[in-house]
């Protein structure tokens, strides 16, 4: 088969099984596009941004395990693609995008939409390539998909000069049916002799607990989780990345740790005697003051990538490999092992932990006029059955629906936690959506960040992708306004939104319903009507409580034990 | 600690950049970095010479091997390895200094690789310390210029880092 270029590229598309391809047209990519035109089963959805395609692509990535696909043109095409790179590499999401470039011959010129994309998005990839020759073109496809979906998962970009994708140089083509590449052989197989001693460390704890992260998710190990922690019977915990992974409605789930974690949760990583991290990378938003990060225990650490071990932490036992084949290797020791848990300091144990969870730290004032956030996320939560997918954007309406949509299941939560990024939880929806029609979708968001990206509700009725947007309407950056009235003596500098726009004509003017809801005794209600509506993308505006903060606290600088609690909450002295 | 990280890299583009970007990225020191092709086309070697404290220096071997384009690489340092700098120094030489420089060469082992009538490039190889001893002892008004090659490095013995 004689195929050219661009050709070339979309059949190494199809013959890695690429469903959709997230994207927007330009100059250098115009060879591909017509390429694209001509076939039917690598669909394309047109965003509204670059920025757009790399978000929708990566909630596609992390709702399905799939690698994401973004195709976008040189210069400015790349650039606003890289917001949702980096989004993709700190979370470590598969990802393959392809950056159109100018010509070969003036690259380095300063032609019309050039930019080095090599160069800018080195920092944040896994890896990147430029093409050069249009004979490397499928090989280095599949090393693409190869790098970015095996490992330490992330995005790669690949770079692709017009003249690369000719219409009219035609070469044979084939697809290589694998890979290898010397320099990398991502470790997979944990060393059984350190699994042994973890497994022995785990079974002489007295107050254990388990610290889980994305890493269980993105290795899809969540039912060896679930095992291991029932067969032990130790308390467990999520990192925000890690929600879903171990089943929130369990008795031995804790809520989420960290700087918006429950008291319980960080209070037990405080006194704990054995901590058992699962793919999870010790980020300062969990850790808190690192001098006194679990001061009391012994550490074992499972990790596919060997620079997440100690990087912030040292860990008294680390494990390099994927976490299911480590989980069931440490199963199938335990059920060999003559010893047990021990039961009596593990009953101790959870009477500790019960007294700090009947501090109840999420509580919040339920007999307000206004609308709790708080209360619409327990009412998402009731409404979709607990079985959505939730997509977020970046702040306090990301915390609370961490904190109180109760995820059963792994990669139904679905935000940006390592980068922080503001506007993306539209286009993910969108992603999510795509790759999921029948299930429910949402996306929580507040009245800052819906409008970092709010053009892809124009995506979002081309591709009729119903999702159900919950504005957490307050008027302010409400995190940045938390923050200024905790350090800085409330001086709200530039945190207020002077000027928000109608939502509920906006989704309008967009195709969709708008909504908004004023009253406490309106959210459940509209919440139901919206996700009555099966095939329309509504827009609900939810007017909330302005004053609102973000509880428990951990302050910058402080430690688990040191967590600032909801005003009027207090821990009495046993407890504590 | 000072240490010598010998790096065998594929011989791409923008391998140099991905290794020099790391270290600024993530605020490792670099003292001297030198690279070049080896007997191997498809191979270049780097010697890398960084100080920092042992769980730095293990952060920066990791992030190192990490990098795609990372082949192979070896904290010579930390085992019996000998180290080598080119320096090449341009002074002025003129009257009695001339006979001055040609002494303090020999005895530095050194050679005179250019020579006119007011001028001497002198070559020296050797370790950091060494080059450094000999630059003490030259007349620093005398200096016009000096280029150091950086350091590299190899392990005794029979060993060797090679794919």
């Amino acid at each position: 088969m004689e195929l050219s270029g661009a050709e070339i590229l979309v059949q190494s598309l199809k013959d890695e099984g690429v469903e959709y391809i997230f994207g927007y047209p330009g100059g250098a990519v115009l060879h591909i596009y017509d390429a694209l035109f001509k076939q039917e089963d690598v669909k394309h959805i047109l965003v509204r941004h670059e920025q757009g395609a790399t978000h929708a692509a990566d909630g596609y990535a992390r709702s399905t395990g799939k690698p994401g696909v973004v195709l976008v043109t040189s210069g400015p095409g790349a650039t606003n693609a890289v917001t949702g790179i980096a989004t993709a590499y700190m979370d470590s999401i598969p990802m393959v995008v392809i950056t159109g470039q100018v010509p070969l011959p003036v690259i380095g010129s300063d032609a019309f939409q050039e930019c080095d994309t090599i160069g800018i998005t080195r920092p944040c990839v896994k890896h990147n390539f430029l093409v050069k020759d249009v004979h490397k073109l499928a090989e280095t496809i599949k090393k693409a998909f190869y790098i970015a979906t095996t490992g330490r998962p992330g995005p790669v970009v690949v770079d692709v000069p017009k003249d690369v994708t000719d219409p009219n140089i035609k070469i044979p083509y084939e697809y290589p049916s694998s890979v290898s590449i010397r320099s990398y052989n991502p470790n997979v197989k944990g060393h059984r002799w350190q699994i042994k001693k973890a497994v022995d460390l785990l079974l002489s704890a007295k107050r254990p607990m388990i610290y889980s992260g994305g890493g269980v998710i993105l290795g899809n190990a969540s039912e060896q989780l679930r095992e291991i922690t029932r067969m032990l019977g130790f308390p467990i915990t999520n990192t925000l990345m890690g929600l879903g992974a171990y089943p929130a409605t369990d008795r031995q789930f804790l809520g989420m740790l960290g700087m918006h974690g429950t008291y319980e949760a960080n209070m037990a990583m405080h006194e704990c005697d054995v901590l058992f991290a699962v793919g999870a990378r010790f980020d300062d938003r969990v850790t808190g003051r690192l001098a006194q990060f679990c001061p009391h225990a012994k550490i074992v650490h499972i990790d596919i990538d060997p620079a997440s071990i100690s990087k912030t932490v040292r860990v008294d036992i680390p494990i390099v490999g994927e976490v299911a084949q480590v989980l069931d290797d440490m199963i199938e020791m335990l059920r060999n092992s003559d010893k047990r848990p021990d039961e009596a300091a593990l009953s101790a144990w959870w009477e500790r932990i019960a007294r700090w969870q009947s501090l109840d730290c999420l509580r919040y004032d339920r007999s307000s006029p206004l609308i709790k956030p708080q209360y619409v996320i327990e009412q998402l939560y009731e409404v979709t059955k607990g079985d959505a997918f939730v997509t977020s954007d970046v702040g306090q309406h990301q915390m609370w629906t961490a904190q109180f949509y109760k995820f059963d299941k792994p990669r139904r939560w679905i935000n940006s936690g390592g980068l922080g990024t503001m506007g993306f939880g539209l286009p993910a929806a969108i992603g999510v959506k795509l790759a999921h029609p029948d299930a429910d979708v949402a996306c929580v968001t507040g009245e800052a960040s819906i409008q970092m990206c709010i053009q892809e509700l124009a995506t979002a009725l081309q591709y009729r992708t119903p999702i159900k947007i919950v504005n957490l309407n307050n008027g302010y950056m409400g995190m940045v306004r938390q923050w200024q009235e905790f350090t800085y003596e409330s001086r709200y500098s530039h945190s207020y939104l002077e000027t928000i726009p109608d939502f509920v004509k906006l989704a309008e003017a967009y195709g969709h319903i708008g909504m908004r809801i004023e009253n406490p005794a309106d959210v459940r209600p509209a919440l139901e009507e919206a996700f009555r509506l099966k095939d329309r993308t509504v827009f609900l505006n939810f007017m909330t409580d302005p004053t609102e903060n973000v509880y428990p606290m951990i302050e910058a600088g402080k430690a688990h034990h040191e967590m600032r609690l909801a005003p009027g909450m207090t821990v009495e002295r046993e407890l504590a | 600690m000072r240490h010598i990280i010998s790096i065998l890299m594929e011989n791409e583009s923008g391998a140099l950049s991905r290794v020099a970007g790391l270290f600024s990225a993530r605020g490792y020191n670099i003292e001297s970095l030198t690279v070049a092709p080896t007997e191997d086309a498809s191979l270049s070697r780097m010697t890398l010479v960084t100080t920092g404290s042992d769980e730095i220096i293990e952060q920066i071997t990791k992030q190192l091997n990490k990098l795609i384009d990372v082949v192979k690489l070896i904290d010579i340092s930390e085992s019996s390895h000998i180290e080598r700098e080119l320096m090449m120094v341009k002074v002025r030489a003129v009257d009695q200094a001339r006979e001055e420089i040609i002494r303090l060469t020999d005895i530095f082992r050194g050679k005179i690789i250019d020579v006119t009538p007011v001028s001497y490039v002198i070559e020296v190889t050797g370790e950091k310390s060494k080059l450094d001893a000999f630059l003490q002892t030259l007349d620093r008004d005398a200096i016009i210029e000096v280029v150091r090659s950086g350091t590299t490095g190899i392990l005794r013995g029979d060993r060797g880092l090679h794919v």
